[in-house]
């Protein structure tokens, strides 16, 4: 806002102190490498459903939906600082949205999403209200619970009328619209492709805006946020409602993809995937999701095809010498070798 | 001249155990006024009944209005800006990020955007530091960043916590002087609580000493700083 009315002063100060000022530079030459890695990878997203096989397509949009997830999961831990041991619970609660509106009521797949995000939303806030009283491993606790009870609920005979019990809902695929000359495979990619971008883009302003602020003073130091006149409860379960609706859309997006839903889909398993995805990724680097979610889609794959029979403990393995190799996730990663290359070229 | 803080029968509590028993103090239009004491005597205690971020009972009254039964975000509406024990530093954000954090209830972005500049001008180390993460400052930079957020609320009474802890003298010296600066030149009123009295009863114009809960001793800081009776008993230097 204020850079470029000040650009003056500041080399005037910087003169009198006698020392030159290169961080801006350095960090506009970052940001155009990582603006270039951007668009590469928008160029491989939109030509990948066209050079790959229906199944790899399937895959690749699944690991954008767990992308979105991880992403919603990162508004709350990575900015807020909140930690959720139960975002299975969020997703499945988009999922049976969008599978019971399309089922029971005929909607339209494409309007269950926005109706996914509102229910999730709300049901975000609201689980937000009692987890402001805990902290740290007791709130992880409470979420923990929250993942473990809703599969649960969905099983229940007096909903079994919605959700048909342990016996799922079957959702058909959609086509792709306006005659566009996509299989339906393809279709779904792209619009999960547009979502996640949507997605993306308002996550980014979210945490440039004053209200991305607020939550991040409050990860970093709750008592001087509230001396800074914020209202940390409101923040804090906002955070969790939005969380919670990015989560709940990726679930809707999931059920769709997948055409069928049940509630042992939404395993506790789901959850920690998820918080998986978040610290591979990078805890707090928005980009970072699309590396979580390819990370929680493809590596348990990879390991069973290293062992049949030892497919948990070759994942285990991996995941171990991953964080011993990059603990603070690949966000963490580029962040210091981004720091090392505006070093170097600092110093020459 | 009139009050702009004045608290009568403070009292509070964290839980069942009761921290505060009754204070009376004030601070004066355009004032700064300090409250000494040792460690565990109630200091942090009761900036934070201040600012409504405990439990807390008695009268405080702030330019007329009691804002005994208010909410922390109201009171900081009202201008009053807490500088926080420990400073405080939103360690993620940038020290620039930090300032604006300190605005966070003004609106309008032309006057953040000049009293951003007025916070440069008042510690230009800061500037230099603008882009750099707040956690990687050094303590002294990270007080006078804390002191600069709580500016960024144009206040009419800042409340320091123990501005000095942690600090070389050398750099005690320069924060006290531009305190005494922004009080001259914004007439902004100051409560101070510290435990490094010698340097804060040069600058503050009234002193209420604190022990356990209780206020012991009060008079202007010249009175407490020439009585050798009071700084050997309660001020230990």
């Amino acid at each position: 806002m204020s850079v470029n009315t000040t650009t003056t002063g500041e080399s005037q100060a910087a003169e009198q102190q006698g020392i030159s000022l290169p961080a801006p530079a350095a960090a506009t030459g970052n940001a155009k490498i990582m603006r270039t890695a951007g668009i590469i990878l928008l160029a491989i997203g939109v030509a990948a459903p066209f050079l790959s096989g229906n199944f790899l397509i399937f895959q690749l949009t699944m690991m954008m939906i767990y992308a979105i997830a991880i992403l919603g999961l990162n508004i709350l831990t990575g900015i807020n600082g909140q930690f959720s041991l139960g975002h299975g619970a969020f997703y499945a609660v988009g999922a049976y949205t969008a599978a019971i509106m399309m089922d029971q009521f005929g909607v339209g797949y494409l309007w269950t999403l926005p109706m996914a995000g509102i229910i999730c939303f709300v049901v975000g806030f609201l689980f937000g209200l009692p987890a402001l009283r805990l902290e740290g491993v007791y709130l992880a606790l409470a979420t923990f619970a929250l993942a473990v009870v809703t599969p649960q609920l969905f099983k229940l005979t007096p909903f079994e009328h919605w959700t048909s019990g342990v016996m799922g809902i079957v959702i058909s695929k959609p086509e792709a619209p306006f005659g566009l000359p996509l299989n339906p495979d393809q279709w779904l990619y792209f619009l999960t492709f547009a979502v996640g971008l949507v997605a993306y883009v308002c996550a980014r302003n979210l945490v440039g805006s004053r209200t991305g602020r607020a939550l991040m003073a409050i990860r970093d130091n709750p008592i001087a946020a509230r001396s800074m006149g914020v209202n940390t409860a409101l923040f804090k379960s906002l955070a969790f409602g939005v969380s919670a609706l990015y989560t709940g859309v990726a679930g809707a997006l999931g059920a769709i993809v997948v055409q069928y839903i049940s509630p042992d889909s939404f395993h506790f398993a789901l959850s920690v995937a998820l918080v998986v995805g978040l610290v591979v990724g990078g805890v707090g680097w928005l980009p970072g999701a699309l590396f979580g979610g390819a990370f929680i889609m493809f590596v348990p794959n990879i390991a069973e095809e290293l062992s049949k029979g030892l497919s948990g403990a070759v994942y285990g393995v991996i995941m171990i010498l991953m964080m011993y190799a990059i603990p603070t996730g690949l966000g963490g990663l580029l962040k210091a070798a981004l720091g090392a290359l505006s070093k170097r070229s600092m110093t020459r | 001249m009139s009050m702009l803080l004045e608290v009568t029968g403070l009292h509070a509590s964290y839980g069942d155990f009761r921290v505060l028993h009754g204070l009376d103090f004030s601070v004066e239009k355009g004032g700064i006024s300090t409250l000494l004491g040792a460690n565990g005597a109630g200091k942090t205690t009761t900036l934070r009944a201040l600012c409504g971020m405990i439990k807390r009972s008695g009268t405080i009254r702030f330019d007329g209005n009691d804002i005994s039964g208010k909410a922390t975000e109201d009171i900081v509406r009202m201008g009053v800006a807490h500088v926080p024990e420990g400073r405080g530093t939103f360690t993620g954000l940038t020290t620039e990020e930090n300032l604006q954090c300190g605005a966070m209830t003004r609106s309008s972005r032309a006057e953040i955007a000049r009293d951003l500049e007025q916070a440069y001008h008042w510690f230009p180390r800061l500037r230099e530091r603008r882009n750099q993460q707040a956690g990687t400052l050094s303590g002294g930079e990270q007080q006078m960043l804390a002191i600069a957020r709580a500016l960024m609320l144009r206040p009419r009474l800042m409340l320091l916590d123990e501005p000095s802890f942690g600090l070389a003298p050398l750099i005690v010296q320069e924060m006290f002087s531009i305190l005494r600066k922004v009080n001259e030149e914004e007439q902004v009123s100051m409560l101070i609580v510290e435990q490094n009295a010698g340097v804060v009863l040069e600058l503050a114009d009234t002193a209420f000493v604190l022990e356990t809960g209780d206020i012991v001793m009060s008079g202007t800081a010249a009175e407490i700083r020439d009585n050798e009776t009071i700084r050997a008993a309660y001020l230990g230097y």
